[in-house]
């Protein structure tokens, strides 16, 4: 049994300790000479408005206590498959909250923002040059978002060649559920590609695809079963021969730093999860940030606005909208502040740096692989890339869900279960390069451990978690009797 | 390296573990001729170099330099209390993910739940999401929510005083569905206010999904929707409504108003410009359509003890589980925005948040006041004069005509350390004689006559002699 414990009860809802007349911040009197309000516009009683009325300290300790039953990657290992929960540097957070960055408006005039554009800049200009791409736009607000962008990429760059025979979009099975439902959100239908037994595309299904009906390809490699797709140039070579583009979902980037550039091996378009490889905090499910890079055919169709160089008055950076730009997918400039973070971890690697990364990333994953094989055989027997997948579901009524509950109680967040979906009861494993040897084994360990309970004590596993400030929690129920704000 | 955690020595271990010689021996699958490309990219900097760096770039930056900036436009300078960034930066929210094991992560859905809860309550609509990347894309998600949810609507109208960057967002997210968007009377030309409630009436046809209005909208003005939603409804469509959260605490309330989408940019609840994001886009409905909507949702439910708990509940509707027929393909929310916001709302209460709208109303009718009185200016809409009621209601923002050309009179107040606002024809070329101003309660009487004085001697300098700019064409 495991000695970790979540050291404080979960607080009431601050509607629940709220009293009448309590407060928290004060604001100053109006100085000012009194206008007044237009009466049949404001709230009425009826509409008063109803927020929780607590003390400072209220607040102080209800997040404190809140954040208490959270597990994260500053207290526990996170080895959550695809989501690259590495340790983020805390000089990430202090660069972005400067007050010269923070507090600047998106907004101010050319003259007044140069210092903001110039990371953007180098920034735009580093990714490419990590990645193989000519171009690079910081819009997209999020790796979903970055999808989006490529494929509208794709079909604007289809129809500017008068090219409107192109309906589909191929996606292998192994995807993440944001591929298919953002072919959906472009206009355009998705064909699944199956997988072979090795667990990558099944290239004579893909070439047997291809067609002029095919706008293109998007595919995650690494892929999301942590392999490198071995065919990748024949796969690239078929689509393009088809008329084809290739979106590059750059999900399992931090596999390949100065391991390959995706652009040198053919992909069109890509993004980069800038909160996965690039080390922005998750913060609980974002915000994310998700640039897209273009090889010279798509680049003139990136989002604007993107930072050029040179030449006016105004200072040597500016903002400009790509010749054939799709447009905007959000307001502004993109998340700013996670670029920034972003920034200051690529200069913080240099090169060599960033290599270190990925081949410690992959040297982690192979050795837990070979760790944990014995106690949850791993479905791809062969060198993994960042990631790896074990089937969760050998011993007989336990499955794999009770196997990530049970991990909860020895202190490891589970990692990602049920996908990809083309393999049954998974276990997805990411560790990253974060993380030392020790804790890669005392994880191995852990799961020997399940795998030894769920032979010996099944119900541990069933009843799991037992150590949570709370216990399995019903999801079904939540659906049925729906409840998404707090009853008075 | 900093950030990893084994020795060479560790590495010695595992790769003989491993049977390999060399962790280059682990990238056999990758194309030989495109393997381990030499990156050209700057020598890695320490901490302490890289803060150096960050000083220079932040000092070029105007806010790095103490300029005193009127800017709005969207997103807005407004007062944060202390505790939204000293809780909101604590690594156990920042550095968890989607909370996929609710068990283990219930600091983070708690906080969504009271998060939807509070927001809620601000708009009085009845759901509230997880939230979205920002106020744009809420907005272009609820025209693609209103189109599934209206059967056989493919039309939305966009009334044209809508923020004009949200409007080119709607545009890319809706072109590729085919969904056509009409834009009611933009206010391309100087002086002009946007549509009026008839002419935004009148663009809704048979095949409308929605009519999307802002307000305040983007120019300042608040405008007056009692009795709009019935019109809107019909004629069959849907009335979305895209707020300021401050002003909702002033003013009757979208849900009171009938909107059955209402959608937000929440940036000014804790959150810091920071040059154009993350920010928080804040999204709510009536609970009839709450399985048409998009994003993340938690919900209340129990363990198997019967304790509360809270769990991500809908997600038959999301990408994840229902692949290409996801009512969207949006992943993330913009979780620690929206902590910081939960933690904004808790701080400020239902009195503060009101003083600080109250704040808003007044100082910005102050400002507009001085203003108004500089010879050859004027305010849109309609100045006022103390103690009376505004002919027009406006509520933190407002336009100021100017008898000069609006970029000279922003240079040289910038000269003076002010920015006094944006320049109109950023958005609306012909519209070179307007600024917008934003004052907030951040802003001091002090500050109000900082920025009066600086455009009345901009403006009078600018009349005398004209700009720099002017002077070389």
């Amino acid at each position: 049994m495991s000695s970790f414990r979540f050291d404080s009860p979960i607080p009431p809802l601050l509607y629940e300790i709220s009293r009448t007349g309590r407060r928290a911040v004060l604001l100053p009197e109006s100085d000012v000479p009194e206008t007044p309000l237009p009466d049949h516009l404001v709230r009425s009683d009826a509409d008063e408005l109803r927020l929780p009325e607590v003390s400072e300290q209220d607040v102080v300790r209800h997040f404190t206590k809140l954040s208490h039953a959270n597990m994260s990657i500053d207290t526990n290992f996170y080895p959550l498959g695809s989501c690259t929960m590495k340790y983020n540097p805390k000089i990430n957070e202090a660069v972005a909250a400067h007050p010269g960055f923070a507090g600047q408006h998106p907004l101010g005039r050319v003259s007044d923002t140069q210092g903001a554009l110039a990371v953007m800049y180098r920034l735009q200009h580093m990714l490419a040059e990590i990645s193989g791409f000519s171009a690079v736009s910081l819009q997209p607000a999020a790796g979903a978002q970055g999808e989006l962008t490529g494929i509208l990429m794709i079909r604007a760059y289809h129809e500017s060649n008068g090219d409107t025979r192109r309906t589909k979009i191929l996606v292998p099975d192994s995807a993440h559920g944001t591929n298919p439902a953002t072919v959906t959100m472009a206009g355009y239908e998705t064909v699944e590609i199956p997988s072979n037994s090795r667990g990558t595309v099944d290239l004579d299904a893909l070439r047997a695809a291809c067609g002029d009906d095919v706008a293109g390809l998007m595919i995650t490699n690494p892929n999301t079963a942590g392999l490198f797709e071995e065919d990748i140039v024949a796969i690239v070579d078929a689509v393009h021969e088809c008329g084809g583009l290739v979106y590059g979902d750059g999900a399992n980037f931090n596999a390949i730093l100065g391991i390959v550039r995706p652009g040198d091996i053919g992909v069109d378009v890509m993004h980069f999860n800038l909160h996965k490889t690039f080390s922005t905090p998750h913060g609980g499910g974002g915000p994310g940030a998700g640039p897209v890079g273009a090889a010279p055919i798509l680049a003139p169709y990136l989002p604007g606005p993107v930072v050029t160089r040179g030449g006016t008055d105004d200072g040597d950076y500016r903002l400009t909208m790509p010749d054939r730009s799709i447009g905007r997918l959000k307001s502004f400039h993109g998340n700013f502040g996670m670029l920034l973070r972003a920034y200051a971890y690529i200069m913080m690697h240099g090169a060599d740096g960033l290599r270190a990364i990925s081949e410690n990333a992959v040297l982690n994953a192979n050795y837990l692989r070979v760790l944990t094989e014995r106690a949850f055989p791993v479905k791809f027997k062969r060198t993994c890339m960042h990631e790896f997948i074990s089937v969760g579901s050998v011993y007989d009524g336990v499955s794999t869900m009770d196997v990530a509950k049970r991990l909860l109680d020895y202190g490891f967040h589970a990692p990602t279960v049920y996908f990809p979906l083309i393999v049954k009861d998974a276990l997805m494993i990411e560790p990253t390069e974060s993380e030392n040897r020790e804790t890669l084994e005392a994880f191995a360990d852990a799961l020997q451990a399940v795998a030894d309970e769920a032979q010996s004590n099944p119900d541990l596993l069933h009843d799991a978690p037992h150590t949570t400030p709370l216990r399995r929690l019903d999801e079904v129920s939540a659906v049925r009797n729906l409840v998404l704000r707090y009853q008075r | 390296m900093a950030y990893i955690g084994n020795t060479d020595a560790d590495r010695r271990i595992m790769l003989d573990r491993l049977g390999l010689s060399s962790v280059d021996d682990l990238f056999t699958d990758i194309p030989a001729e495109h393997r381990f490309p030499e990156l050209e990219l700057p020598p890695a900097q320490t901490e302490l170099e890289l803060l150096r760096d960050i000083e220079s770039l932040a000092a070029q930056n105007a806010a790095g330099s103490g300029m005193l900036s009127f800017v709005g436009a969207g997103v807005y300078r407004h007062f944060i209390p202390a505790i939204v960034s000293y809780l909101s930066g604590r690594g156990e929210f920042a550095t968890a993910y989607t909370p996929y094991q609710a068990e283990a992560s219930q600091g983070t859905v708690q906080t969504i739940f009271e998060y939807q809860s509070m927001v809620a309550d601000l708009l009085g609509m009845d759901v509230v999401n997880a939230s979205h990347y920002d106020g744009s894309t809420a907005v272009a998600e609820a025209a693609i929510m209103a189109v599934r949810s209206t059967r056989g609507r493919s039309r939305v109208v966009l009334s044209g005083t809508l923020h004009p960057e949200y409007i080119q967002v709607t545009r890319t997210y809706l072109k590729p569905q085919g969904i056509a968007i009409d834009v009611v009377d933009p206010p391309e030309a100087a002086g002009a206010t946007g549509p009026t409630s008839e002419s935004l009436l009148a663009a809704i046809g048979d095949d409308t999904a929605c009519l999307i209005v802002q307000n305040p909208d983007f120019l300042g003005r608040y405008v007056d929707l009692r009795g709009f939603a019935d019109e809107v409804h019909a004629r069959g469509a849907l009335l979305v409504v895209h707020v300021d959260p401050i002003a909702t605490a002033l003013f009757t309330s979208p849900g009171a108003l009938g909107a059955d989408i209402v959608t937000g940019e929440g940036q000014p609840l804790g959150i810091p410009l920071s040059y154009g994001g993350p920010y928080l886009g804040i999204f709510a409905a009536r609970k009839e359509l709450v399985r048409k909507m998009p994003g993340r949702l938690a919900g209340q439910t129990t363990d198997t003890t019967g304790a509360r708990g809270f769990v991500l509940t809908l997600n038959t509707r999301e990408q994840h589980i229902r692949r290409d027929k996801a009512t969207s393909n949006i992943c993330t929310n913009q979780g620690l925005m929206a902590l910081r916001a939960t933690i904004y709302l808790a701080a400020m209460g239902p009195k503060g948040l009101t003083e600080a709208a109250r704040l808003c109303y007044q100082n910005a009718h102050h400002a507009a006041r001085l203003l108004a009185q500089i010879p050859g200016c004027s305010v849109l809409p309609g100045a006022t004069s103390p103690g009376a009621a505004p002919a027009d209601v406006f509520f933190k923002e407002f336009v100021l005509r100017t008898p000069v050309p609006a970029a000279d009179v922003i240079e040289r107040a910038a000269d003076a350390g002010v920015i006094p606002g944006l320049a109109l024809d950023r958005y609306y070329p012909k519209r070179t004689h307007e600024i917008l101003i934003a004052v907030t309660e951040a802003y001091s009487r002090a500050d109000i006559e900082r920025l009066a004085d600086a455009v009345r001697d901009a403006v009078t300098k600018s009349a005398d002699a004209p700009a720099r700019k002017e002077a070389v064409r």
